[in-house]
């Protein structure tokens, strides 16, 4: 069974800006893909439908066999783990260890259990001894390293990053992607971080004008300046694929 | 205001009045300051009575008495008003150094005076010896309206943040030759309070999308097992029981 399935997803904000014109795709169970796309592609958008914050206009979400609907809402965002960009936005409780036991707490988890639930997801990224800390005494790489254990904490069956390594310094940078490796989990990540997306990810798609554009391994898409130019994706400056 | 200024009203320390439970003390604040404004300003015995109360609460706190005085100066602003009453009061006049005073207005004065200065004492004690966090999950465990509690805990956690954008947006105005030096510069801090506001309306939006992507339906999951104990509570409702036993031996 996949671990998400996107069909043909159309959607018009309120004000009537078409952003998704029909996204296909699809991610197997324990994949790590990333999602690439330039500003303005309609990524962010397609994330807030993934666990049911906007509504479809047209077409269907599934996570896990599940369908996203007004009726599934509390399972489906049990299942889909979002991480947003900005980690002031995800860690909005007084302590690290109150803000990773909300998810669970909302699910119903007391107790030794929710204890057992938090430790383990501050445990899988590092962050134990720190658990008792109010998130603005945290460095920038340390909140989103708690905003990736606060969706951990509800044993996601995908987990969605948004950026994951925008205002990172190089060494917060790859201690991420050390734990993102390290977890056993499906991944999408939505970046235009293109050496990143290559560093964990197999597989990437492209995402430009509201439609998937390109779906291959990354290192092919990458290869392809081509294919990077007609959707507004660069490189950096001296970086060239490196040989597998 | 600085940086993570609410944290200084916190003293950490493990005295008997710091291990009470949050709850018993929020309650035994409220009864104590409901005793203290319930009586009569002439009763002047009573309130000095409440005070050695209050320095009894300090002592077994080991809270210092320069730092409750310290803290007390937020008080300032209702003294100087009450300053102003016996001033402008009307009716009978004494005289005092030389100056002419209304005597009504030196009993409303003093009113004022006696029962703020006790009541911010009570408050100060209760800062000093809770965590901000802790305060909040008992006025949560007190049933206190969730939206409230809730408010309240979201400007305890976005006030770093909000202090940090203001100060961002500060350096911006003064890296272009910026100053505020007269009223014909209000327009532009006019403008940034505007902008400041909008950041934090859409930061709140995204929080709670954020909330709302971990299930959240409307009230917090009370995860914290705050019970209090028989002795706890007793321990905490000694203050106002004994402040209440001052009122009714001076009536």
């Amino acid at each position: 069974m996949n671990s998400l399935e996107v069909r043909r997803l159309a959607y018009a904000y309120p004000d009537g800006t078409q952003a998704l014109f029909g996204v296909d795709l699809s991610i197997r169970r324990g994949e790590r893909v990333a999602l690439l796309g330039p500003n303005g592609a309609g990524k962010t958008t397609l994330v807030l439908h993934l666990n049911g914050i906007l509504t479809a206009g047209h077409g269907t979400v599934t996570v896990a066999g599940t369908p996203v609907r007004k009726d599934t809402l509390k399972e489906v965002r049990q299942r889909v783990g979002l991480v947003f960009q900005d980690p002031d936005d995800q860690l909005f409780m007084p302590t690290v260890r109150d803000d990773v036991a909300f998810g669970p707490a909302n699910a119903g988890l007391r107790g030794a259990e929710l204890d057992r639930v938090v430790e383990d997801a501050l445990a899988r990224v590092g962050m134990l001894e720190l658990a008792d800390r109010p998130p603005h005494h945290l460095s920038f790489g340390q909140r989103r390293r708690v905003a990736v254990a606060t969706v951990l904490a509800m044993a996601p069956e995908i987990l969605v990053l948004d950026e994951p390594s925008s205002n990172l310094d190089p060494a917060a940078r790859r201690e991420l992607a050390e734990i993102l490796r390290s977890l056993d989990v499906t991944v999408l990540m939505v970046t235009h971080d293109l050496p990143y997306a290559l560093e964990l990810c197999e597989r990437a798609l492209i995402l430009s004008g509201g439609v998937i554009a390109a779906d291959g391994p990354t290192r092919k898409l990458l290869a392809d300046a081509d294919l990077l130019a007609r959707h507004r994706l660069e490189l950096p400056y001296g970086f060239a694929i490196p040989d597998a | 205001m600085g940086a993570g200024h609410h944290h200084q009203l916190h003293l950490p320390g493990d005295s008997v009045v710091h291990r009470l439970p949050p709850q018993c003390k929020l309650l035994a604040v409220f009864a104590f300051a409901l005793v203290v404004v319930a009586t009569p300003r002439e009763r002047l015995w009573a309130f000095a009575c409440y005070a050695l109360l209050l320095a009894g609460v300090a002592a077994a706190a080991r809270v210092p008495p320069g730092r409750l005085l310290r803290r007390m100066v937020i008080e300032v602003p209702f003294v100087l008003f009450a300053v102003f009453i016996p001033i402008v009061g009307l009716g009978e006049r004494i005289s005092v150094l030389g100056l002419s005073l209304s005597l009504p207005g030196l009993w409303a004065a003093w009113n004022i005076l006696a029962k703020a200065t006790l009541g911010v004492a009570a408050s100060v004690l209760l800062t000093a010896t809770t965590e901000p966090r802790a305060i909040l999950l008992g006025a949560q465990r007190l049933r206190l309206p969730s939206l409230l509690v809730q408010i309240a805990m979201f400007m305890l956690r976005y006030l770093d943040v909000i202090v940090g954008e203001m100060r961002r947006m500060r350096v911006a105005r003064e890296s272009r030759g910026f100053e505020a030096r007269d009223l014909r510069h209000a327009p532009v801090l006019a403008r940034s309070a505007g902008a400041l506001f909008i950041r934090s309306y859409e930061r709140g939006e995204r929080v709670h999308l954020a909330m709302l992507s971990r299930g959240y339906t409307g009230r917090m999951p009370v995860v914290d097992d705050l019970a209090a104990s028989a002795r706890q509570w007793g321990l905490a409702l000694a203050l106002p029981a004994l402040a209440l036993a001052v009122w009714g031996l001076t009536w």
